[in-house]
């Protein structure tokens, strides 16, 4: 008798990985618009051709820009005027501490953000001058020189203060990135920073109450409180945040979101801190699955002579 | 009272209390299998290993699983798959079972279809058989509630409002099963006891009534021979393994499931650790909100089929349609009339059949999934439309066939 065997698994075999193909890729390809990545490149900005100078530029951060206004830049020891909740309260979200901004952000991307926060953001669908709607961040007009001169010498000076590249922590980059309307509950951190451990329940309920008044600002100035974090690298995956920060438009068209501006370094470390809070134990996964691959495997082969022992009596 | 002997061994003592040894002369050494079986004969073991590590996982998870809305989701998210050793391990392979065992399912009862296993005696596998599937897609649908995710939330009350039985507007009924206008706290709590209790106890049950009814009339064969079990038997045990036409369950065919588990374990375990999404569906992992419905709701993929059949109708016809697939396989040993018990590529028409149901069936599957637009719902409509009329049909066609 010939062996059919080969021909019902090539059978069974074809007619799953259609029915796979057909439930996943395709069906979530018609589902979900793709959308490339553009490389961080942030191509409709123009450039600036001019070379910073780090000292001048210090001398209009902390001078004319007048940036330590709402500002902190603790690394130059400049503090915060406000605290978090009270700043939100006034701009709809806390200005965030500029020591690290020179590095998380793309520096083409800071210099427009300086020149007209509402175009760099892509949120003039909201604040739209001309209707009297003014971005909490006030627009630089210059200090009397080359306005683009101007701008990229506030770029090196920030760029000159903030750590290397290399030292940026996923951590860091959440938290500069996307920490200040973002919640990471898994990871411990409210948007007005990481939960301290309390000692006592009413300083807790203190903190939260700071907290909770910190997202009432927020709800107000985006139309919605912005999502915890904690699962959205398996809600979303990497693909989609990493596409959607970049340009939030693309997919939500209209959103209150703002283009963060992040390069793609530190965007690499966004999705690490991700990771860690949403897929904690992906190096335990891939060491263990190599294990039982192996002991799965090795089973097989065992199970397969065993079987040609027996069945040799058989035949 | 019987007369019992002092024992001369474990084994001896065992034997005058439980008699172990007819026991597994009973249930494995003198359990005569037909030698003419493939591969596909071994998805009953494939079953029960998924059913085992179904099993196992779920105790684990049930340690650490709180059934609250408020901490359901972060019992899941963040205990289980953080905190606990391990716990994404048994989670990943919790949830990647629940999956592929519909999978296996599947091939099982297209086995039994291809080769008219549910016909002559064994009209009781079939239904016992049935009567599983149905049990496993309660038992998956509590347990897709469980990680109260967006999916659940949405899932569950899509699926309890179809009790409402469209124009008849039970909302009352619905309300009932729910235990609340909407899925909350009352909800939760049944389809987790669903899940971990009564669900369970029913597939246990029901296995131990397939297993018993497959006793009498024997596995079926791959060529549809009539095969005189007592005869064959006797030439095995008086020596003639390679002439008889039966073997033993174990170790004979035993040895041949192993084989086939071991391949399968790979294909499991490759899903679990590193292609695991298509079971775990991302929308699950936004915490249940029922102010917010997703953009696309669906069940998973092997409720699809049944699921494109209540869809591209109006309401009440629809829900017609969605019973009529409900039931209608379970009645399939007394709509085929055919006196033919063999593979469907000799029985003409029936082949046909065969091989259209199962094409059409994945066609649902896949309009299930995919949004009711422009050509999907109409091809979706089509074979839902196909699906009724091959049903309608095959009483018909099968009672042309002639006795070969």
């Amino acid at each position: 008798m010939k062996n059919k065997e080969p021909i019902i698994l090539a059978v069974v075999v074809f007619f799953t990985l259609v029915t796979y193909y057909l439930v996943e890729p395709y069906a979530h390809g018609v589902m979900h618009k793709h959308v490339e990545s553009e490389n961080y490149a942030y191509d409709d900005l123009p450039a600036i051709n001019k070379t910073g100078d780090a000292a001048r530029g210090k001398d209009l951060v902390l001078g004319a820009g007048a940036c330590t206004g709402c500002h902190s830049i603790e690394v130059a020891g400049m503090p915060a005027p406000m605290d978090p909740v009270t700043a939100a309260s006034s701009y709809g979200v806390n200005p965030p501490d500029l020591s690290n901004a020179g590095v998380i952000f793309d520096g083409k991307f800071l210099a427009n953000l300086i020149k007209n926060p509402a175009h760099a953001l892509m949120v003039e669908h909201k604040f739209d001058a001309s209707k009297g709607q003014m971005h909490p961040m006030t627009q630089f007009y210059g200090a009397g020189g080359d306005l683009d001169q101007e701008v990229a010498d506030m770029v090196a000076y920030l760029q000159s203060i903030a750590v290397e590249q290399e030292s940026v922590t996923p951590a860091m980059a959440y938290e500069n990135a996307c920490g200040r309307c973002h919640a990471l509950k898994y990871e411990n951190w409210t948007q007005i920073g990481t939960k301290p451990s309390f000692k006592y329940k009413k300083d807790e309920l203190a903190f939260d109450i700071k907290v909770l008044e910190y997202e009432d600002s927020i709800t107000k100035y985006m139309g919605k409180l912005p999502p915890d974090l904690s699962m959205y690298i398996r809600s979303r995956g990497e693909h989609y945040i990493k596409t959607f920060v970049e340009n939030p438009q693309n997919y939500l068209h209209g959103t209150a979101m703002p283009r963060v501006g992040i390069n793609a370094e530190s965007m690499d470390k966004v999705i690490e801190h991700l990771e860690d809070a949403g897929d904690t134990k992906r190096e335990e996964r891939a060491s263990v699955g190599a294990n039982v691959m192996m002991f799965t495997i090795i089973f097989a082969i065992f199970a397969l002579l065993w079987k040609k022992q027996v069945w040799r009596d058989l035949h | 009272m019987a007369h019992f002997e002092k024992a001369t061994s474990v084994k001896d003592w065992l034997n005058q209390r439980l008699a172990i040894e007819k026991v597994e002369k009973v249930m494995a050494s003198e359990y005569w299998i037909p030698k003419n079986i493939n591969f596909l004969w071994a998805m009953g073991m494939v079953l029960m290993i998924t059913f085992i590590l179904l099993l196992v996982s779920g105790i684990f998870l049930l340690m650490y699983y709180q059934p609250n809305v408020a901490t359901a989701f972060d019992s899941v998210n963040y205990t289980i798959m953080r905190e606990v050793g391990f716990g994404w391990l048994w989670r990943h392979i919790h949830g990647v079972a629940a999956s592929v065992v519909f999978l296996i399912i599947y091939i099982h009862m297209f086995t039994g279809i291809y080769y008219g296993s549910y016909k002559k005696g064994r009209e009781m596998i079939w239904i016992s058989g049935m009567l599983l599937f149905i049990t496993f897609s309660a038992e998956a649908f509590s347990g897709y509630m469980l990680p109260w995710g967006q999916m659940s939330y949405w899932a569950g009350m899509v699926i309890t409002n179809i009790f409402s039985l469209g124009g008849l507007h039970l909302d009352g009924l619905v309300e009932w099963i729910r235990g609340d206008y909407v899925p909350a706290q009352a909800f939760l709590n049944r389809f987790f006891m669903l899940h971990v209790l009564l669900l369970p106890l029913a597939i246990l049950g029901l296995i131990g009534l397939h297993f018993a009814a497959l006793r009498i009339p024997h596995v079926n064969n791959q060529d549809g021979e009539e095969i005189d079990f007592d005869a064959e038997a006797q030439k095995y045990l008086a020596g003639d393994k390679k002439g008889s036409k039966v073997m033993r369950f174990a170790n004979d065919f035993m040895s041949k499931d192993m084989m086939v588990v071991g391949i399968y374990l790979i294909f499991f375990f490759y899903l679990v650790f590193y292609h695991y999404n298509f079971a775990m569906d991302p929308v699950n992992f936004d915490p249940a909100d029922g102010l917010k419905t997703p953009a696309h709701i669906y069940p998973e993929w092997y409720f699809l089929w049944s699921y494109e059949i209540l869809r591209p109708f109006s309401v009440n016809i629809g829900l017609i349609a969605f019973g009529f697939a409900q039931v209608i396989f379970v009645l399939l040993p007394f709509l085929d009339r055919s006196p033919n018990t063999v593979p469907a590529n000799r029985r003409g028409a029936f082949g046909i059949w065969f091989w259209l149901l199962l094409v059409d069936m994945i066609v649902l599957t896949a309009m299930g999934k995919l949004p009711p637009e422009g050509a999907f719902s109409t091809i979706g409509l089509v074979a839902a439309l196909a699906f009724i009329a091959l049903w309608i049909a095959l009483p018909f066609i099968t009672a042309k066939e002639k006795k070969l």
